[in-house]
């Protein structure tokens, strides 16, 4: 009988989804191995997270302090650090998010305790815990061991787990209140201000058929094609980030994690291998068309339909199809 | 402004079928070609460009076996001035340990800003950055798109979710995780890369940097390398092109949304 914390995130004063999909699999862990669960939340005075999360654990941790209302690696790591060593939580749940990235590998490196990053199921076993990760982009799996150690700590995945939109009934964590109590180190960040990098002529959260490509495209030259296609169908020019890094389209046509989410009725992907940061965005699409030349490419196992071959085979023959009726 | 950066050679994986090697620990690369890791080349880019405008000399540094050194004849190419490999023999690496010979590495040098890729593309980890700058005690952030150095400050943006950035300032020497995208690295040629093998390639083994036991011990262990799991998966639409095509407008009219 250990504790099972799960470290909170939220962002301009919402707490993001990760936070209740990780509730979510910690509490199942904890009522098979009879692990508490605490779910603990840094952020500014009167955050009012405290009461939000109580009905999701047995208790909730909540440390407030104008020097965490912005993230800040320096300070919540130093943070951090007093708690898992006060309580010595058996495991320790973060997002494999933006901050998370920042935040768990160092906070791992000064608690002495062993990380898995970007983990998609938790396994306890009778040896110790166990995660199963994802390599080389889906195409394959991991199941990943630590060192034997008195606490774990992993970083999970968004949307690895499903997200209950109610709490469980049962619920009713004690909200405990602690003080910024670490030695806090003078900070080497400081917060600027958020930026939307997202807008643009054309909203493809809005359109119905999604024409999208990927990677697989090979050069600019080629997304002409595509467009061409998108527009005899009606449909949306979307694509995923490698071509917007690329420049070959502007960052509001981008889908997944870090560009846009998309809701359209198809969403016929060209080219695209289905890394999970590809579809996540596209979680809420109706049917998923696939057509890439990989057959084993991760994209068909998210897909409804799938196409192996060229996608400008696929492409062309639409094209001569449409256009002679 | 000295730069080091750490760079990683990764196996391309699009278009190929990965098989598993008998330990079932990780991939058959016999047959494998290796790129830099993506994210490393923009590192490797952003790098070069800081040197350009401010000064400073650029070192590209991996932890791998002779073959790696491909990768750092790159970053030398594409301009940066001297180049280390660390031969880890045959030891067995996960993030934490091969943070742990970074930072021992990185610790004896003088530099201002240390800058990795985001993740590399065979484990998808994204956690030796963070490690290292930890482990050297200096500041961090992850995803970077921009870097603005200004002041012994860099002004970074960090990349959020849903089309959102952060910007902050952070004090240097920090070391930054650089996302795909932040610039437009370089075309490398094959006389680029000849003529950088004037340039210095250093190889050092785990002996000479003094690591302990503790240091070389991996914190995880893989355990097992498997297929994914089956999933109901795709309904594979086969035929000729122009079966296809007539099979596809047929669904995007029966989902409602043809013209
Ligand atoms: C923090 C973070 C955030 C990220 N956010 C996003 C995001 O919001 N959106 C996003 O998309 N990615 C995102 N990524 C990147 C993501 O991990 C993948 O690198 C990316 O999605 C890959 O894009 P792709 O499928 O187009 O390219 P690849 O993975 O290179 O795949 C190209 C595919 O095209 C196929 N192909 C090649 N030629 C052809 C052809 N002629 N015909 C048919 N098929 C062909 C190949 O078989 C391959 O499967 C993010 C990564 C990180 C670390």
């Amino acid at each position: 009988m250990g504790h099972i914390f799960v470290i909170a995130e939220h962002r301009q004063g919402e707490l993001r989804d990760i936070t209740f999909e990780m509730l979510y699999k910690a509490r199942a862990l904890g009522r098979e191995h009879a692990h508490t669960l605490t779910a603990v939340v840094l952020g500014g005075p009167d955050s009012g997270f405290g009461d939000r999360l109580a009905p999701w654990a047995d208790r909730v941790v909540v440390m407030e302090d104008d020097r965490l209302s912005a993230f800040d690696a320096d300070i919540y790591t130093a943070a951090l650090l007093k708690l898992v060593t006060d309580e010595a939580p058996f495991l320790t749940l973060m997002g494999h998010t933006p901050w998370g990235m920042d935040l768990a590998p160092a906070l791992s490196v000064r608690a002495g305790l062993p990380v898995a990053t970007d983990c998609v199921d938790i396994l306890l076993e009778e040896g110790g815990p166990v995660a199963i990760r994802q390599i080389y982009n889906g195409k394959l799996y991991s199941r990943v061991g630590f060192k034997a150690s008195t606490g774990y700590m992993m970083t999970v995945r968004p949307g690895a787990f499903s997200l209950d939109e109610a709490p469980p009934e049962d619920g009713a964590g004690e909200v405990a209140t602690r003080a910024l109590d670490a030695e806090v180190p003078e900070s080497r960040k400081e917060f600027v201000e958020f930026v939307d990098t997202g807008g643009g002529e054309v909203d493809i959260a809005q359109a119905d058929l999604l024409v999208s490509v990927g990677r697989g495209v090979g050069e600019a030259e080629n997304i002409d094609a595509v467009k061409a296609l998108a527009e005899l169908l009606g449909g949306t020019l979307s694509c995923s980030r490698p071509v917007v890094d690329r420049h070959w389209l502007p960052k509001y046509h981008q889908v997944g994690t870090s560009g846009k989410t998309v809701k359209p009725k198809v969403y016929l992907a060209l080219g695209i291998s289905g890394a999970f940061q590809h579809v996540a965005g596209i979680a809420g699409a109706g049917t998923v068309i696939a057509v890439n030349k990989d057959g084993k490419a991760p994209i068909f196992r998210v897909a409804d339909y799938g196409v192996v071959d060229d996608l400008f085979t696929v492409v062309d023959a639409l094209k001569e199809k449409i256009t002679s009726g | 402004m000295d730069i080091v950066v750490c760079i990683k050679r990764v196996p391309l994986i699009q278009e190929v079928d990965l098989e598993i090697n008998d330990a079932q620990t990780g991939v058959r690369d016999e047959a494998l070609a290796y790129v830099i890791n993506d994210w490393d080349n923009y590192a490797v880019e952003e790098a070069v460009i800081l040197k350009e405008q401010l000064g400073g000399s650029v070192t590209a540094i991996t932890v791998g076996s002779e073959a790696d050194e491909e990768v750092l004849r790159r970053a030398l190419a594409m301009g940066a001035d001297q180049a280390l490999r660390i031969d880890p023999g045959s030891r067995q690496l996960d993030g934490f340990v091969i943070s742990r010979i970074l930072t021992k590495a990185i610790g004896t040098m003088t530099y201002d800003l240390i800058l990795t890729g985001v993740q590399a593309d065979d484990d998808n980890g994204g956690m030796v950055g963070s490690m290292v700058a930890e482990g050297l005690g200096i500041g961090h952030a992850a995803v970077i798109t921009a870097i603005n150095i200004k002041d012994g400050e860099a002004v970074v943006h960090t990349e959020l979710e849903g089309g959102m950035d952060e910007v902050s300032k952070v004090k240097l020497p920090a070391l930054l995780s650089i996302q795909t995208g932040i610039n437009e690295p370089r075309y490398v040629s094959i006389m680029g890369i000849r003529k950088a093998r004037k340039k210095e390639l250093k190889v050092t083994d785990l002996e000479s940097l003094g690591l302990s036991e503790d240091d070389l011990t991996p914190r995880t262990v893989v355990e097992q390398v498997f297929f994914p799991p089956e999933t109901a998966g795709a309904e594979m639409i086969q035929g000729d092109a122009g079966a296809v095509a007539e099979t596809l407008l047929n669904l995007l009219k029966e989902k409602g949304v043809s013209k």
